[in-house]
């Protein structure tokens, strides 16, 4: 499923077009962020107040929120960049030439994912101590002889299967997207080649799909950066606050 | 464009496996824009958040600091109007004092010095009447005198001429009389 690179042309592992979809995001919001922050004034301009709204939403709305507290700044920087690298290398996917969400390449989800793992356990160690695992398997309140059966399930859900899903969600959601607008394309262009009239004429109920899909997709490249950094939130203040679930 | 899309598709392993370049981009870009975020955006915003609460917070204590002081000013202003009406207050009652007391002594002078001229007056009427008793005593010894001579002078067994002697005295009396107030 990898695209054959553009330099050298051709060759599998070389330099792809996702490659340079990845670094051009990177360089869109450094430089859209950086502008809007550059002339900082009290009462915003347009630019900067894009700029606030959209710092404001990941400080606020996830960040605020869900860890809360006084030390929920810490991990705006983290949670802030997730946000828009997802948003950013997703919404590729719904731009007409470019149309390649950068994580319908598993790779990118796989990093992300295992950077916001680590991160967290990072934190509930810091925050408790080795304590911390016995906090994240061994849940309070609940029977001695059930624990037998909870603490196993607790270890696969928070350490084995919470990495997984946490980056296969976002790569399948942008693969799933990416594979039916290309098939929907494609077929479309199969269809207006046939020399039946009506045949070809099917070719516009396509196109109709076609579009809801894209609409669809596009809404779902934004949500599935929303759910991603939500559910980094989610796991850093339960790291954070292992001790009181 | 198809084709490859096809042959890529179906050329391609599992879909699963990832390409470590891939990986190692994403990570570098993602650790570039970290950097970024960390070092630039975030302090940047976060300034701006706290110049614009310290604005608005810094207003509100001005505001608050300009109240205050407004009241105090109020206060004062009403401490010196109550101390004003009561100095008014003080001011009018000792005038009010002062007038009833020069009042009082002008009618107690007012009474002493009428009793004086009373009991001056009385004091003249009485040595007049005095002297008017002693003069009227006098004259009527003098009078008397003078009667009872003309009287024995006379006939007394002539009723009409006794009675003319009468008459004639009085008339000399009256003449006299009208001559000394002449």
């Amino acid at each position: 499923m990898h695209l054959p690179a553009i330099l050298p042309w051709g060759v599998a592992d070389g330099f792809s077009k996702q490659m340079l979809l990845v670094i051009l995001s990177v360089v869109i919001i450094a430089t859209f962020f950086l502008l809007a922050a550059r002339k900082q004034q009290l009462v915003p301009g347009k630019l900067q107040f894009a700029g606030e709204a959209a710092y404001g939403f990941v400080r606020n709305s996830i960040a605020k929120d869900i860890i809360g507290g006084k030390d929920f700044m810490k991990y705006v920087p983290l949670l802030f960049s997730l946000f828009f690298f997802i948003l950013v290398n997703n919404i590729y996917g719904a731009i007409p030439l470019i149309q390649l969400p950068s994580f319908s390449h598993v790779g990118g989800a796989y990093v992300l994912a295992a950077i916001v793992y680590f991160t967290w356990i990072a934190i509930g160690v810091k925050k408790n101590g080795l304590k911390y695992f016995k906090l994240a398997t061994v849940p309070s309140g609940v029977p001695v002889y059930i624990l037998p059966i909870v603490i196993p399930i607790e270890i696969i859900s928070n350490f084995l299967v919470r990495p997984v899903t946490h980056s296969l969600r976002l790569f399948a959601t942008m693969l799933a997207g990416h594979l039916i607008v290309m098939i929907a394309g494609s077929g479309i262009e199969y269809l207006v080649m046939q020399e039946n009239i009506l045949l070809k004429g099917t070719s516009v109920l396509v196109l109709v799909g076609a579009i809801a899909m894209y609409m669809l997709e596009a809404l779902i490249m934004a949500l599935q950066a929303y759910v991603f950094t939500l559910l980094t939130a989610i796991y850093i203040e339960g790291a954070l606050h292992a001790d009181s679930h | 464009m198809n084709q490859t899309i096809i042959s890529a598709a179906t050329e391609g392993t599992n879909p699963l496996v990832p390409n470590v370049w891939e990986m190692g981009v994403v990570f570098a870009g993602f650790a570039v824009l970290f950097y970024i975020v960390v070092k630039f955006v975030v302090p940047m915003f976060e300034k701006t958040f706290a110049e614009r609460a310290e604005a608005i917070e810094g207003g509100i204590a001005k505001a608050e600091k300009a109240q205050a002081e407004a009241s105090a000013a109020l206060e004062e202003y009403k401490q010196q109007l109550t101390d004003a009406r009561a100095e008014a207050n003080r001011i009018r009652e000792e005038a009010r004092a002062e007038g009833a007391q020069i009042l009082a002594d002008l009618k107690e002078k007012a009474a002493a010095e009428s009793a004086r001229i009373t009991a001056h007056a009385h004091a003249q009427i009485e040595s007049e009447r005095q002297a008017a008793v002693v003069s009227l005593r006098t004259e009527v010894g003098t009078l008397a005198t003078t009667l009872a001579s003309r009287i024995v002078g006379e006939s007394l067994s002539d009723d009409a001429r006794a009675a003319r002697v009468v008459d004639r005295f009085l008339a000399d009396l009256e003449n006299q009389n009208a001559g000394a107030a002449k």
